[in-house]
């Protein structure tokens, strides 16, 4: 599994109804940096943690929702080999200019069977978080709000997953590390796939439309940060779905919550560590309650039908 | 029809801007539905006045005009409303009253329906494997 190929989880692009209304949120409450906008009137972020310029995007429109996910590949080589591997599998790819996103090299995008727009680059600049890499702290201070450390995973919701999943591990080398079934012992309703030693860098359930958001995913440190984080979400009544609590799947810890435009978002803890000599994890239609919400042992109503 | 409460105090002058009581104007909402009625303050979503008191009948979703589960058709009443998501709430929609709960504060008393169903659950496609996958927002 070395580290090659496709590494990690690079940036979200998601779509706002008030501009302004979320920016003082990311900023404030989520506490991450904003780094830039640009002429199209996208706003730039990332963690205070975080190296890249970006990782996360918004953008106001008229619907909410996520434009794209996209992820970072160890150099242009390994663009261009992933590039003509998606084309020869017959995935259509387009071809987006450096530059085009500030700071962020070529991207090559393409849309995947549940009608996600999924783009891979090599290149985004190294703004650092300020902290130096000589001696540098152990954490960037002064931040405020809940202060993640990076911009983890998203779960999508569409209706092909199968075909995700055999695009995602076929062409892109990505491994599955955990499932559930559906009734029939065969269908699966939801996957968890990693492109590295994570217990996830992105997940799909299988949903009745296509091209939705379920949530993107910001890591913290620990679990008390994670209440922390619940703390913070309250003082500034922000429309938490659940949690504090425990996933069985991927044994994380988490809050899932809205932005002001309804988009989810999760701030998370743990998990473990996947090595590819390890086999996927199953879970079966009776304990899905417990694979989601592992407390509880049920779904929540909002898991299965409240996407953007 | 318009029957508002007022729980009115006489602002204290020496109290700290914080500590003034505000006026707090409150509505009847009829969820036609169920037929329930709650007491919802104008200075909350209407779907928020339901949750503040435990009280239930439109689904709720992300309380930020995201995500359309709430949608509601009021049928009766005044309300102001914020930005919702067209993908659940045309212009249409908003002219005629079809609006999203978690987006709209009520200025009346108000009568509202429920529309917006918590439906495009997998779960509730396989267990229903006869019904049509479609399904409306």
């Amino acid at each position: 599994m070395a580290m090659t190929g496709v590494l990690r989880p690079g940036h979200a692009v998601v779509r706002v109804l008030d501009l302004d209304e979320s920016v003082k949120f990311y900023t404030n409450v989520m506490g991450l940096k904003e780094t830039g906008r640009d002429a199209s009137g996208r706003v730039y972020f990332k963690t205070h943690a975080e190296r890249d310029h970006n990782s996360f995007v918004i953008r106001k429109a008229d619907r909410a929702g996520m434009d794209c996910f996209a992820f970072k590949v160890l150099n242009k080589a390994t663009l261009a080999t992933l590039e003509g591997r998606l084309r020869e599998y017959g995935v259509a790819t387009e071809r987006v200019a450096a530059g085009e996103m500030l700071e962020t090299g070529e991207r090559v995008r393409f849309q995947v069977p549940t009608g996600h727009m999924i783009e891979l680059y090599a290149e985004k600049t190294d703004i650092g978080n300020g902290m130096g890499y000589t001696n540098p702290e152990v954490f960037v201070q002064n931040a405020v709000g809940i202060n993640p450390i990076r911009m983890d995973h998203c779960l999508i919701y569409g209706g092909d997953i199968d075909g995700n999943l055999k695009l995602f591990q076929d062409v892109l080398d990505f491994s599955l590390v955990e499932r559930v079934k559906l009734e029939d012992g065969t269908t699966d309703l939801a996957t968890w796939l990693t492109c590295s030693h994570k217990a996830h860098d992105i997940a799909m359930v299988r949903h009745a439309e296509d091209a939705k958001l379920h949530h993107v995913s910001f890591l913290l440190e620990t679990w008390e940060q994670v209440l922390r984080a619940a703390d913070i979400m309250s003082m500034n009544r922000v429309s938490i779905d659940i949690g504090p609590t425990r996933h069985g799947v991927t044994q994380g810890t988490t809050i899932y919550f809205f932005d002001p435009s309804g988009n989810r978002m999760e701030t998370f803890c743990g998990g473990y560590q996947w090595y590819p000599d390890m086999q996927p994890t199953t879970w079966t239609w009776d304990e899905v309650g417990a694979a989601v919400f592992y407390h509880d042992r049920k779904l929540n109503p909002a898991f299965l039908t409240v996407v953007t | 029809m318009i029957r508002a409460t007022q729980t009115a105090t006489a602002p204290d002058e020496f109290a700290a801007p914080h500590e003034r009581r505000q006026v707090v104007v409150r509505f009847d909402v009829l969820i036609e539905d169920t037929g329930e009625t709650y007491r919802c303050a104008e200075t909350r979503s209407l779907l928020e006045g339901m949750e503040a008191l435990g009280r239930k009948g439109i689904p709720v979703g992300c309380r930020n005009g995201g995500c359309g589960v709430c949608k509601v058709q009021v049928t009766s009443g005044s309300y102001a409303s914020r930005v919702m998501s067209r993908e659940h709430v045309s212009e249409e929609d908003e002219r005629e009253g079809r609006v999203l709960a978690c987006r709209v504060r009520p200025t009346s008393d108000v009568h509202l329906a429920v529309i917006g169903k918590m439906k495009k659950s997998v779960v509730r496609r396989v267990e229903t494997a006869d019904a049509p996958t479609s399904h409306s927002t």
